[in-house]
């Protein structure tokens, strides 16, 4: 916690200078959405419909404000949080962010959940010049400041993460020959286009690449036709249902690659569990938060601090599930940028402000992963760190790896 | 049913014209997102029209109608997003396409009655959004990124918003189409199409050729509900196949059952239902939660499923019916 008081202290003074080089030091500027009592944010997640297993994620940033605002909200405003459900279509969406905008008029929306839903929106926030901030899709489309600057996405993008693996991929598998599953729509592509990329010249690699749909019971032919391919490497780009079935699947008919699962289905509790601790072990990973289940995080101040407040502010939540580490760790950034906002909460302020940390320490980020931003990176989280999956739980490896994805 | 007074029709059209130009005097009641509100209610109106010509005038059910509402949609993104075509021009194209190819379903469906037929519309509206998700379709649909479009721009310097514009257009397009609806079910055409929901082997004894009036039912049908999924394109402008899942059809459906099957006013009625009930589920389930103080977590779509369960039973012929009902009991009485 003290680099994190460090830090506070830090963006507070370095606020304090900007607007103290403008003169008006004290003075108050708003847009909608902010008074002197009040800070509006608005936010969509899926609460009903096929994505609702990531309403949790709402529901946990919602009780991080309510517990902000019982310590006396940022810098003596109170949040008001407001949280719509758009069932992860599309059109809903627009309908719900317009009503945000326009009718309760929210300073900024704020986490809104999914690659189609926030692309429906993409268009509209920028228009509109309201502060699409730390979108919840690590699509790289979010951090493209010069025709978007008004959205900005969080996790490490889809397109980094792939481009790591296939640099240990070429390092470390010998004669690697790459089979690839993967789920048909944006999500899949950019995890894709990103191995392809991070192979450059050895882009031959790969061997056998086959897709599945979210509707697919199952993705076992998937996983044969992979099989028959020869690869003796495994790129699993699937959500968890799918990432388990495939890892439960390799292991039946005896296929033992070297095994790249994507970050998305890092989740012990919803995809190793299912697929069996036993067909697990060895898969690779790439993390950026602190795993809940990971027992070397039980003594961390982060994670003691994260549980404490699990159970006094969210106790109805579920303590395994890394949704909720990912909504505390992606509210605590809004909070900063709220806090260097002072007095100055106009959206434009806001947006500059989330443009403006320097590497910012982000409780329950793995040590040694920091968000940076400035007005041309808009990618937040840009570091990950391998893991390999042991026993009943990651064990991370190597040193935590920075890629500046295109 | 009876139709609708002419006189009080004159005075709902005349309000909704003139309504949103109060927005001067009531900047917040009369606000761009209540209109672009309104606008979607009569897209869905639309399109509950459009099965309900189908369904309540003509007695073949479909579950599938989503597909329609899809197809129209595509229609229009693919001809203003890759040819640039203007956005009224994309209505009647919708139309088109649609009519034909409600027309080529509707051949085989001849052979299917009742459920049977419900079943088959029901795989179409399944599938619909996999076929565009197809790989050789994937530069014309944009797979399943979709496509982000513009709204439409407010024409002739008319001093309108665009929402008010939108709003307006909408409208217009809406009057056409339910007076065209009118006009054909009033004639000899209309009361073909209802003999045979009635009795189709009388309908067939009278001389109908009732093949070829289910077949071209199902084309218009399916080309009213085009349109609509033309309107929304423009209006929400962005089309993806997530969009157009199987809950849309069944959405349609449920406007049409509760606003009145077989009758035009019951289609407003029923595409106003599901937009504000939809929207106002979620609030319910807050105002349930933290101003009644009960602790259910009640989700939106179970206080959508008890609304819909106490309206059949209060009013099994739907809101339009169960009006006529109570006036004229209230008229006996």
């Amino acid at each position: 916690m003290k680099t994190n008081r460090r830090t506070f202290v830090t963006g507070v003074s370095a606020a304090a200078v900007f607007s103290g080089s403008k003169v008006a030091f004290a003075q108050k500027k708003y847009d909608d959405g902010a008074t002197d009592k009040e800070i509006k944010i608005g936010n969509t997640n899926p609460y009903s419909g096929p994505a609702s297993a990531y309403g949790v994620i709402g529901k946990t940033i919602e009780a991080y404000w309510k517990s902000v605002n019982e310590a006396g909200g940022i810098n003596g405003r109170m949040v008001n949080f407001i949280t719509l459900d758009d069932g992860y279509s599309p059109p809903k969406t627009v309908e719900v962010v317009r009503q945000l905008v326009e009718q309760e008029k929210v300073l900024c929306v704020f986490q809104t959940l999914g690659t189609p839903t926030n692309t429906a929106i993409h268009k509209y926030m920028n228009q509109k010049k309201v502060p699409q901030l730390f979108v919840a899709t690590g699509a790289s489309k979010w951090g493209n400041p010069k025709e978007f600057p008004w959205t900005m996405g969080f996790q490490p993008d889809y397109h980094t993460e792939a481009v790591i693996y296939a640099k240990h991929m070429l390092a470390n598998v010998k004669d690697a020959k790459i089979a690839v599953l993967m789920q048909n729509d944006d999500y899949g592509k950019d995890y894709y286009e990103g191995l392809r990329d991070g192979l450059g010249k050895d882009v031959g690699r790969i061997v056998k690449q086959v897709s599945y749909e979210t509707t697919d019971p199952t993705v076992d032919s998937q996983i044969i036709q992979l099989k028959d391919s020869g690869a003796n490497t495994f790129f699993n780009i699937a959500i968890p249902k799918f990432a388990a079935q495939a890892i439960r699947k390799a292991a039946d008919i005896g296929w033992k690659p070297a095994h790249y699962l994507n970050n998305v289905s890092s989740s012990v509790a919803s995809t190793i569990k299912p697929a069996g601790f036993e067909n697990s072990q060895g898969i690779l990973t790439a993390q950026y938060l602190m795993d809940p289940t990971d027992k070397q995080w039980d003594d961390n101040a982060d994670m003691k601090m994260w549980r404490a407040w699990m159970a006094k502010s969210n106790p109805l939540a579920n303590l395994t599930d890394a949704s909720n580490v990912y909504a505390h760790a992606v509210s605590f950034l809004m909070h900063e940028t709220l806090k260097k906002c002072g007095d100055n909460l106009t959206r434009e302020n806001v947006m500059k402000q989330a443009a403006n940390h320097q590497k910012l320490r982000v409780p329950l980020l793995l040590p040694g992963i920091t968000v940076s931003t400035s007005p041309t990176d808009f990618y937040p989280v840009q570091a990950v760190q391998l893991s390999r999956f042991k026993g009943e739980t990651w064990d991370l490896f190597g040193d935590v790896l920075h890629a500046e994805s295109s | 049913m009876p139709a609708f007074p002419k006189k009080w029709l004159l005075v709902v059209i005349a309000l909704a014209v003139l309504v949103p130009l109060l927005h001067p005097l009531f900047p917040d009641t009369v606000s761009d997102y209540r209109l672009f509100l309104v606008s979607t209610m009569i897209i869905a109106a639309i399109a509950v029209l459009g099965l309900n010509l189908l369904t309540g005038f003509n007695g073949q059910i479909s579950l599938g109608h989503g597909a329609f509402y899809a197809v129209g949609a595509y229609t229009a993104a693919v001809l203003m997003d890759h040819l640039d075509v203007p956005y009224w021009a994309t209505v009647p194209a919708a139309a088109v396409v649609c009519f034909i190819v409600g027309y080529l379903f509707g051949l085989p469906a001849l052979k299917l009655e009742g459920h049977y037929l419900a079943l088959a519309t029901f795989a179409l509206a399944l599938a619909v959004p996999q076929i565009l998700k197809y790989k050789w379709l994937e530069g014309l649909t944009g797979g399943v990124q979709g496509i982000v479009l513009n709204k439409p721009e407010v024409p002739f310097g008319l001093p309108l918003s665009e929402d008010q514009w939108l709003y307006y257009y909408c409208l217009i397009v809406m009057l056409v189409l339910f007076w065209a609806a009118n006009n054909m079910l009033n004639s000899r055409s209309g009361r073909a199409m209802m003999a045979i929901r009635d009795y189709k082997i009388a309908a067939d004894t009278m001389g109908i050729d009732t093949a070829l009036y289910k077949t071209v039912t199902f084309g218009i049908s399916a080309a009213y509900t085009g349109i609509a999924g033309a309107l929304s394109a423009s209006a929400i402008a962005f089309v993806a196949p997530d969009s157009f899942n199987i809950f849309l059809s069944i959405k349609f459906l449920i406007g049409l059952v509760v606003g009145g099957v077989g009758s035009l006013v019951g289609s407003v009625v029923g595409g106003i239902f599901y937009v504000l009930v939809d929207n106002s589920a979620q609030a319910i389930s807050l105002f349930v939660k933290n101003d009644l103080g009960l602790q259910f977590d009640l989700s939106a779509y179970t206080i959508f499923g008890i609304l819909l369960i106490v309206l059949m039973y209060l009013m099994p012929m739907g809101i339009v019916g169960g009006a006529y009902l109570a006036l004229r009991r209230l008229r006996r009485g």
